[in-house]
């Protein structure tokens, strides 16, 4: 395999930036508003939320599968072996945070009472029925597996910026081409 | 022995009286539901009442002497969370401390088929009335008789959600509620 095939394709660099940007923002966004009083507006951040994640789903899905088929770039050879292992160790936590994120919210809106429909339009079946004691677990769990997921995205985030400021390899360009000095 | 003959006739109609009378009665709460459902965000949402009460006489044969009234305990909603059945105990919503009860009186029952009637009478939620008309269907079976129907309100026509709840664009303003009587039966 050339070096040039194992760069990520504009399509990987799509879905792991749209990825990034779901995930932050419903996360953030999660975070603002799940103390607020109730009130209309925050029956319409929690539509909104939802939707979200749903949308998280696929492109994770998309992002896992490109995954599967593709070889990504060698790691800088420089790397030493504990950062290998956290890397391989973080990736795979990162994926299965973006499948347990949103379901563990599709299960805890189920069994909250709530329907997930799509941009109010398309209602996405309840995986769980309705059930008080349920609800109130799965949204500590939906709450736990996001600041385990936040974590990892913070130590995925640091180790690209160690990549891109200390180690001064090209790691981070890899997924931002425009950093690329010509 | 003609005597003991009457008297025992007479101790029969006494004990059997109230099997065959259509007197008002009590309903069995625990045989019966009120549920209602809504949307909000266009997601449905189901509830109900768990506490409540109910008196009917209705006789199928005579539809229109029938009386019914019922009495829903506003604070013991169902809504499957906590937070929406705190929000709609306040009083933007139901006001429970003001107006604890929903009230129901129907005023006339006419027959529109087999095992099939329409009710009409005056609702009364937080202080306001007004009219609703339900259809009901009616089924007995050995202990039980069953009156079930429903009916559609505009909660904005009760105040049920005031000032920024107003907003039908996040919670509609029909809601759909719907009841089983079931009527304890000597028959």
């Amino acid at each position: 395999m050339s070096a040039e095939s194992r760069d990520y394709s504009a399509l990987a660099i799509a879905l792991h930036w749209c990825a990034a940007l779901l995930i932050v923002g419903d996360f953030a966004f999660g975070l603002y508003f799940v103390d607020l009083p109730l009130s209309p507006q925050k029956l319409r951040f929690f539509s909104w939320h939802k939707w979200a994640g749903a949308i998280v789903l696929p492109v994770a899905a998309m992002l896992l599968l490109w995954r599967a088929m593709h070889t990504p770039s060698p790691l800088p050879a420089a790397m030493p072996h504990w950062e290998r292992q956290l890397s391989k160790f973080t990736h795979a936590l990162l994926y299965l945070f973006f499948f347990a994120s949103p379901v563990s919210g599709w299960l805890y809106s189920s069994a909250a009472g709530f329907q997930t429909v799509l941009f109010g339009a398309w209602p996405i079946p309840d995986i769980v029925g309705r059930d008080r004691e349920l609800a109130e677990a799965l949204k500590a769990l939906h709450r736990w597996i996001n600041y385990a997921l936040a974590a990892a995205v913070a130590v995925h985030v640091a180790a690209a910026l160690k990549h891109q400021f200390v180690d001064r390899d090209d790691v981070l360009v890899r997924m931002l081409p425009f950093l690329q000095k010509t | 022995m003609k005597r003991a003959l009457s008297l025992l006739c007479f101790i029969v109609a006494i004990v059997c009286a109230p099997a065959f009378a259509q007197g008002p009665q009590k309903i069995d709460a625990a045989k019966s539901w009120i549920r209602f459902a809504g949307k909000q965000m266009n997601v449905p949402i189901e509830g109900r009442f768990r506490s409540f009460d109910a008196t009917v006489a209705f006789d199928p044969a005579h539809p229109e002497a029938a009386k019914a009234q019922f009495e829903v305990d506003l604070a013991s909603i169902d809504l499957g969370n906590e937070e929406g059945e705190t929000e709609v105990k306040r009083p933007l919503w139901f006001n429970v401390e003001r107006y604890p009860r929903a009230r129901f009186a129907a005023s006339s029952v006419k027959p529109l088929g087999p095992g099939k009637f329409e009710a009409a009478g005056a609702l009364t939620i937080k202080g306001t009335t007004h009219a609703i008309v339900a259809p009901l269907t009616f089924s007995e079976s050995p202990g039980v008789r069953l009156v079930e129907g429903q009916f559609v309100i505009k909660r904005l026509a009760f105040r049920i959600g005031e000032g920024h709840w107003a907003d039908t664009e996040t919670v509609a303003d029909e809601v759909l509620v719907r009841f089983r009587f079931a009527i304890p039966s000597t028959r």
